[in-house]
């Protein structure tokens, strides 16, 4: 894989994450359980997609190809996506999706915060910026994560119950591939393992707070940030995601 | 059996009072950039003091609003009663004097 391959497809991963989750984040638009609530989701819906932009912004013109953020996130079908399992994962109630939005959240910073340090100043730039949004989005799902993990014994049930579902899920984000050691012998982005440090205290503290507990063994799925084997849920969020690209090329407003 | 009216159908016509789980009220109130003072920008529900500055923060400072937020439970903020709406303000009306019109302010004082 030469550099710029290389390169590109790191770049993929990060603005599917933020994309994929940023789409997952704004299906809550006019559900959520509460006013409050609907608006903060939407903000950080909001944030993603901006992320995104400068992402597969970035992505398209190191490929070369004359594909920009738009072509690249609307144009692709499954399997061209990079996004981890985690974030494709369906919301299910509200608890679920913010004990999803919590453990990202808790990724995110931790990859951020090494990324302002990039050899590539735009890729540096680009964290320089999301950062500040995701130190917001992982207090605001932290304490949610605390509040109803430590709340009533329903509220506790379920986010123990969504902490089991997603936990298998989180081990993806640590395991380097050659993309990841490329990258991290380039300067351009950490040892995704140094990030597992970080991340276990960090979630460690909020979960203890939450009185909830981390499940027992160290299985992870894996296929999503390679694209080999994304989840079935990630084809549907496309049909919808996608829907009016696909059904008016190249349509604008 | 629902009710006629229920937008419900499977909800029981007749049941006990529902407990009620709605948070709080809290009222917001915002210090813009160049403001001088906390404005009152309106209120929300939160089940908490922190979690009614991070839902003031996202419902009223999206478009850059403010610099600085304040929110007070609503049943802590004793108001005036409209009934005695005359007693309390009439007798000022007359009383142009107390206007500090009369004086020439120069510029460099600003805003007062």
């Amino acid at each position: 894989m030469t550099h710029t391959a290389a390169y590109f497809e790191f770049l993929c991963r990060m603005g599917d994450n933020t994309l994929v989750l940023g789409h997952r984040v704004s299906e809550w638009c006019g559900h959520a359980p509460v006013l409050e609530e609907d608006i903060a989701l939407a903000n950080t819906a909001l944030d993603l997609i901006g992320q995104t932009q400068m992402w597969l912004g970035l992505a398209g013109e190191v490929e070369g190809k004359n594909r920009d953020a738009d072509k690249l996130a609307m144009l692709r079908d499954v399997w061209d996506f990079r996004n981890c399992l985690l974030v494709e994962q369906p919301n299910g109630d509200f608890g679920q999706t913010m004990m999803r939005q919590f453990l990202f959240d808790v990724w995110h910073l931790a990859m951020l915060t090494e990324l302002k340090n990039s050899s590539e100043q735009r890729v540096a730039d680009i964290a320089a910026k999301a950062i500040k949004e995701v130190m917001y989005h992982v207090e605001r799902s932290g304490e949610t994560v605390i509040g109803l993990g430590d709340g009533t014994s329903e509220s506790h049930a379920r986010m123990q119950k969504a902490l089991d579902l997603l936990w298998p899920y989180v081990g993806e984000l640590f395991i380097p591939d050659a993309v990841d050691i490329a990258m991290a012998e380039a300067g351009i982005a950490p040892d995704l393992g140094k990030l597992r440090d970080t991340f276990d205290a960090q979630v460690g503290d909020v979960l203890a707070a939450a009185t909830l507990t981390i499940p027992d063994g160290n299985f992870a799925h894996k296929g999503g940030r390679s694209g080999t084997q994304h989840s079935e849920h990630l084809g549907h969020l496309l049909t919808q995601m996608q829907w009016l690209q696909r059904a008016y090329p190249g349509a604008t407003w | 059996m629902s009710s006629p009216n229920s937008a419900y159908p499977d909800t029981p016509a007749t049941r006990t009072k529902p407990k009620r789980h709605e948070w709080p009220l809290w009222e917001v109130f915002i210090r813009g950039q160049h403001g001088m003072s906390h404005r009152h920008v309106g209120s929300l529900h939160a089940p908490d003091e922190e979690k009614a500055i991070l839902n003031a923060r996202d419902v009223y400072t999206r478009r850059n609003e403010g610099v600085s937020i304040w929110v007070v439970e609503a049943r802590h903020i004793a108001a005036s009663s409209p009934s005695e709406k005359g007693p309390l303000y009439e007798p000022s009306e007359s009383k142009v004097y107390r206007h500090p019109t009369f004086f020439d302010i120069p510029d460099e004082v600003g805003a007062m």
